[in-house]
C-alpha cells in the first residue's frame, strides 16, 4: 500500500498550556482527498504532553498490531526531546485527522509505513518542545539558551544549574513553537537503536490490556450474523421463531450484510444464530471450485496482458530458453483475535470501539452510512489482536453500527473463528509464467513474466481505476525485477473470480516473491550456478541488495556443511523500503514432509529505530509467511471455503518453529518499513532447499508433501 | 445457580450450565484477560487453571467449575510461578500483538508447577496448542527457562 497516494504537505506544530499545567505541542496536517476525515482546517491535537511532574505521553494515532509502533513512536519523540525513557507513557489518539498517516494522507496503518512517515514530524515535535523547554530554562536563570544542554529529562545550566523538565512547562507553554527546531544528528542518537522495552508489553501480561472483543458498555447486546454463504447469495426464507425462543437473545434483525441475532453475550448469540432457519439462493456461485478458478487464472495467462514493464528488448534471440508457471490459492489472514466491532449511535453521532487499521477512512465511512458529519463520529481504537491488513477492511464495524442503529442500544458484532475466515477478504489467488532466456555463454539475456490475478486495488476500493491496467500490488516484487539482465517484460491480466479479496501481510510480494526468488533458482540451476554466487553476480550495481544477500548467506554458512540431510536455500526481497535476505535450513522426510531448522536473516531496513523490534517483526514475518508455505490455503467447493477452522487451516506451533537469526546491516539510509518484509522470502528460500533436497521444484505453494516424499 | 472460586473469591452466576467457561469469565463475570480464539480448544488463547490445571475455558461447560477453584490471567500472578512468568515475559518482551499471551502465560504456569525444569522437548509438548501468529515462539520458550530459572533461585 505504500507509495500509493503522494504527499506533499507542510505540518504545523503549536503550543498550548494543559489545565492544570503542562506543555502541549499540537500538530495538524491539512489532509485533502477521498479519505479526508473531519474538517481540514487547523485543529491541533495534543501529539505530545510534557506534564508539570515531567512525565511525557505521547499521543498516538497509529494502530499498534503487535509490530510496534506504540514504542518506536514515542522513541522518536523521546530521543529528540531528551525524555527521560522511564517516564514515557503512550496514549492511544482517537480517529481524526490530526493524526493521518503521512504517507497515506489520511489516519491508518499499513504498507509498514509508520516509522517512515512520521521520522520527521514527530523528532521535529519533540525538538520543538525541546527548545521551548530550554528557552524557558534560560530565561529562568537569565542565560543564553546556548548555553544550556539538555540530558534525560532535565535542563542543564551553566554553574551546575538543573531544572527539570516539569519544573518549566508552564513558562515553556506560552512561548512560541519553533518553526524549524534543529534536529539531532544521528550519530547523537541515545535512545534510537537501541532495544528499549515495549511500552506495551505490561498490559499484554497480565491481561488488562484491552482489545476490541474486550470492550464493555452498559446494556452492550452481542451480535452474531448467519452472512450469505457464497458470493451474491440472496435470503429466500427466514425463520426466526426458535432463535428468538433462546434465552437471552433479545432480537433478530435483517441487514444486507445478513441476518443478526442479538443477545446478552456470546453465548445466547451464538445459540440463537444455530437456531436460525434460513434458506438461500446461491446463485452463480453455487458450483464454483478451486478447480474452476484456478482453470479461469491459466487460460487468462494465455492471453496478453497490460505492461506493466518493458526494458530492451525482451524478445531477444536466446540460445537457450526457460519457462515454468507458477500459482498460489487464496489465504486467510486468521488474525488471533477474530473480526468484531463495537458501535452506538446516539444523540445524532456515533461512537466505534475497534481495533482498525484505518480509522481515517472508516470514520468517513461510518459518518455517509448514518447520513452524519464525520466529527460526530468517534473511533476509539483498542489493541488489534493482530492485523495484517485484515482490520483495513470494516465490515466489523459497518454491521456494529447498521445494528446499533437499528435498536439504540450499543451493539458488539463478534465474528466466530469460522465466520471470520468465511468473510474472505482473502489474500488473492495468482499464477504466474516466467520464462528466460541465456546466451551460448549461460548468462541470462532476458527475463519475461505475465501474472494472472484479480485486482486487489479495486477489490478493495483502493482505486476505481487501474493505470495503464495494470494492478501494482499483483505485479510488485516482479515488476521491479532488480537482477541485472538487460531484457525485461512483466505483464498483469486482471482475472476476477469475485471473491473478495485484500491487503494480506508484505500484499503482492507475499506470493511473488515466491515465484520470481524460486524461478531465479531455476534460472541459477539453468546456468549450472550457485543459486547465492548467480543472484550475487547479478546485483554488481545494486549493492544494498546485495549487502544484505552476502551478509545472510555468511551468516548461515552458505557453502559449509550441514548435518546429514539438511539442505540451504536462499531468497531474497525489496520491499516497503527495506531489504532482506534469507536463508533456510531445510530437510525433507521420507514421507515428504518439511522440516525447517534454522532461518538467517539479513535486514538493511535503513535506520535503526528499535533493533529489539525490528529483529522479532523480521522473524515474525517469517513465522507468517512460513505457516503460509507449510499449510496455508482457502479452497472452493461448491462456491464456500472449505477450511475454516485453524484443524482446517493450521499455522506454525510452537515444536515447528525454526531457529530464526535476524542480522541488521548498520545503515544511516532513511528507514524503510518492517511489519512486512521479513514475510517474503521465506517461502522461496524453503521451496529452494526443498530443490537442494530433493531436486524437485515446487511451483505451487501450499507445499504438497506428495510432490517431495520417496517413491 | 452455579457457585465456583474465581481468582480466590467465591462467585456465582446464574446461566444456563453447558455455558462455556470462557464466555461466563467474559461476558457474566468481566473477566476479558481470557481471550475467545476458536472456541473448539484448537488455538488456546482460553487457557485458565481449573484447580491448578490448565483447561480451554471456551469447550469447558461452567458446570465442570461448580465447587472448583478457577485461576484466570488476572490472577495467576498472584503465586510464585505465576508471578515468575508474567516477570520472564516482560524480561524477555514476549509480546507483539499480544492477544494469545494470556494463554500462553497460563500454560507456561501450569508446565512450571508440574515441571520445574521444563527441556525443550518437555515445552513443545506443553505449549504446542497455544499458537501464536505473531511468531513470537521463541521468546514464549526463552521466557519459560528464564522463569525455571528464577524460579530454582
Amino acid at each position: 500500500m505504500a507509495n500509493v497516494i503522494g504527499t506533499s504537505r507542510r505540518d504545523f506544530l503549536k503550543a498550548s498550556a494543559l489545565a492544570g499545567g503542562g506543555l502541549v505541542i499540537g500538530f495538524a496536517l491539512p489532509v485533502k482527498g477521498r479519505y479526508a476525515q473531519a474538517a481540514a482546517d487547523f485543529r491541533p491535537s495534543a501529539f505530545l504532553r510534557v506534564a508539570s511532574d515531567g512525565g511525557l505521553t505521547v499521543v498516538c494515532g497509529q494502530s499498534e498490531m503487535g509490530q510496534g509502533v506504540l514504542t518506536a513512536l514515542p522513541m522518536l519523540v523521546a530521543e529528540e526531546l531528551d525524555a527521560d525513557w522511564t517516564r514515557v507513557r503512550v496514549e492511544q489518539a482517537p480517529a481524526d485527522a490530526a493524526f493521518a498517516n503521512p504517507i497515506f494522507g489520511f489516519q491508518g496503518t499499513g504498507g509498514s509505513t509508520t516509522v517512515m512517515g512520521f521520522w520527521d514530524p514527530l523528532r521535529k515535535a519533540g525538538a520543538a518542545a525541546r527548545e521551548m523547554l530550554v528557552s524557558a530554562a534560560a530565561a529562568n536563570w537569565g542565560v543564553a539558551a546556548s548555553d544550556c544542554r539538555t540530558d534525560n529529562g532535565r535542563v542543564l545550566g551553566p554553574g551546575g544549574r538543573a531544572a527539570g523538565y516539569g519544573e518549566l512547562v508552564d513558562r515553556a507553554a506560552a512561548l512560541p513553537v519553533p518553526a524549524e527546531p534543529r534536529l539531532k544528528d544521528p550519530k547523537d542518537f541515545r535512545l534510537l537503536g537501541t532495544p528499549a522495552r515495549r511500552l506495551d508489553s505490561p498490559p499484554k501480561v497480565d491481561g488488562s490490556g484491552e482489545f476490541g472483543l474486550d470492550v464493555k458498555l452498559p446494556g452492550l447486546l452481542t451480535a452474531l450474523l448467519a452472512r450469505p454463504p457464497v458470493p451474491g447469495a440472496k435470503l429466500a426464507k427466514v425463520d426466526d421463531t426458535a432463535a428468538r425462543a433462546v434465552p437471552g437473545v433479545r432480537d433478530v434483525l435483517q441487514i444486507p450484510q445478513g441476518v443478526a441475532v442479538l443477545a446478552d453475550g456470546f453465548h445466547a448469540a451464538e445459540k440463537g444464530r444455530d437456531a436460525l432457519v434460513i434458506e438461500w439462493d446461491r446463485g452463480a456461485f453455487a458450483s464454483v471450485t478451486s478447480a474452476a478458478i484456478s482453470q479461469r487464472l491459466h487460460a487468462a495467462a494465455a492471453r496478453d496482458g497490460a505492461v506493466a514493464r518493458k526494458d530492451g528488448d525482451p524478445e531477444t534471440a536466446a540460445a537457450r530458453t526457460v519457462e515454468a508457471t507458477y500459482e498460489v490459492p487464496y489465504l486467510a489472514h486468521a488474525c488471533m483475535e477474530p473480526m468484531n466491532g463495537t458501535a452506538w449511535v446516539r444523540d445524532g453521532g456515533c461512537e466505534v470501539w475497534a481495533g482498525t487499521q484505518g480509522q481515517g477512512p472508516h470514520q468517513g465511512m461510518v459518518a455517509g452510512l448514518l447520513g452524519i458529519p464525520p466529527e460526530k463520529v468517534k473511533i476509539n481504537t483498542t489493541y488489534l489482536g493482530g492485523g495484517f491488513g485484515r482490520r483495513f477492511a470494516a465490515d466489523y464495524i459497518v454491521e456494529a453500527v447498521l445494528l446499533s442503529k437499528a435498536t439504540g442500544k450499543p451493539v458488539k458484532v463478534v465474528f466466530t473463528r469460522e465466520d471470520d475466515t468465511r468473510a474472505m477478504f482473502w489474500r488473492p489467488v495468482s499464477v504466474t509464467k516466467f520464462s528466460a532466456g541465456f546466451d551460448e555463454a549461460g548468462k541470462p539475456v532476458s527475463f519475461r513474466a505475465k501474472v494472472a490475478s484479480p485486482s486487489v486495488f479495486i477489490g478493495s476500493g483502493w482505486v476505481t481505476e487501474l493505470e495503464n491496467g495494470v494492478d501494482h500490488p499483483a505485479v510488485e516484487g516482479i515488476a521491479d525485477f532488480f537482477y541485472g539482465v538487460p531484457n525485461v517484460k512483466v505483464e498483469y491480466v486482471r482475472e476476477e473470480p469475485g471473491y473478495q479479496i485484500w491487503f494480506w501481510r508484505s500484499v503482492g510480494h507475499s506470493q511473488n516473491c515466491f515465484f520470481m526468488e524460486s524461478f531465479v533458482d531455476e534460472m541459477a540451476a539453468a546456468a549450472g550456478k550457485d543459486p547465492f554466487e548467480f543472484r550475487r553476480a547479478l546485483l554488481a550495481d545494486k549493492p544494498r541488495h546485495r549487502r544484505v544477500l552476502e551478509l545472510a548467506a555468511q551468516k548461515a554458512g552458505w557453502g559449509k556443511p550441514l548435518p546429514a540431510g539438511v539442505h540451504r536455500g536462499i531468497a531474497m526481497t525489496h520491499c516497503f523500503g527495506s531489504y532482506v535476505a534469507e536463508v533456510a535450513e531445510v530437510s525433507v522426510g521420507d514421507d515428504g514432509a518439511v522440516k525447517v531448522h534454522r532461518v538467517v536473516a539479513a535486514v538493511d531496513c535503513g535506520m535503526v529505530v528499535n533493533p529489539q523490534i525490528i529483529a522479532r517483526q523480521i522473524e515474525g514475518g517469517i513465522v507468517y509467511g512460513l505457516s503460509a508455505a507449510l499449510a496455508g490455503k482457502v479452497t472452493i467447493e461448491a462456491g464456500e471455503p472449505r477450511e475454516l477452522t485453524f484443524e482446517e487451516y493450521p499455522v506454525l506451533r510452537m515444536s515447528q518453529m525454526p531457529k530464526v537469526e535476524v542480522h541488521i546491516v548498520p545503515s544511516t539510509e532513511k528507514c524503510g518499513g518492517i511489519g512486512e518484509p521479513g514475510t517474503p522470502p521465506i517461502a522461496p528460500a524453503v521451496t529452494n532447499a526443498i530443490f537442494a533436497a530433493t531436486g524437485k521444484r515446487i511451483r505451487a505453494l501450499p507445499i504438497d508433501p506428495a510432490l517431495i516424499r520417496k517413491a | 445457580m452455579i457457585s465456583f472460586t474465581v481468582n480466590g473469591r467465591v462467585t456465582e452466576v446464574d446461566v444456563p450450565e453447558d455455558t462455556p467457561l470462557l464466555w461466563v469469565l467474559r461476558d457474566n463475570l468481566g473477566l476479558t484477560g481470557t481471550k475467545f480464539g476458536c472456541g473448539l480448544a484448537q488455538c488456546g488463547a482460553c487457557t485458565v487453571h481449573l484447580e491448578g490445571r490448565a483447561v480451554r475455558a471456551c469447550v469447558t461447560p461452567v458446570r465442570r467449575a461448580a465447587g472448583r477453584k478457577i485461576t484466570t490471567i488476572e490472577a495467576v500472578g498472584e503465586d510464585r510461578i505465576g508471578k515468575a512468568v508474567q516477570q520472564a515475559w516482560l524480561k524477555v518482551d514476549v509480546p507483539q500483538c499480544g492477544y494469545c499471551q494470556s494463554g500462553q502465560i497460563m500454560s507456561a504456569a501450569a508446565l512450571l508447577a508440574r515441571n520445574p525444569a521444563p527441556t525443550d522437548t518437555d515445552i513443545d509438548a506443553a505449549m504446542d496448542g497455544n499458537l501464536c501468529r505473531c511468531g513470537t515462539y521463541n521468546q514464549i520458550r526463552e521466557a519459560i527457562h528464564d522463569a525455571a530459572a528464577t524460579l530454582k533461585g
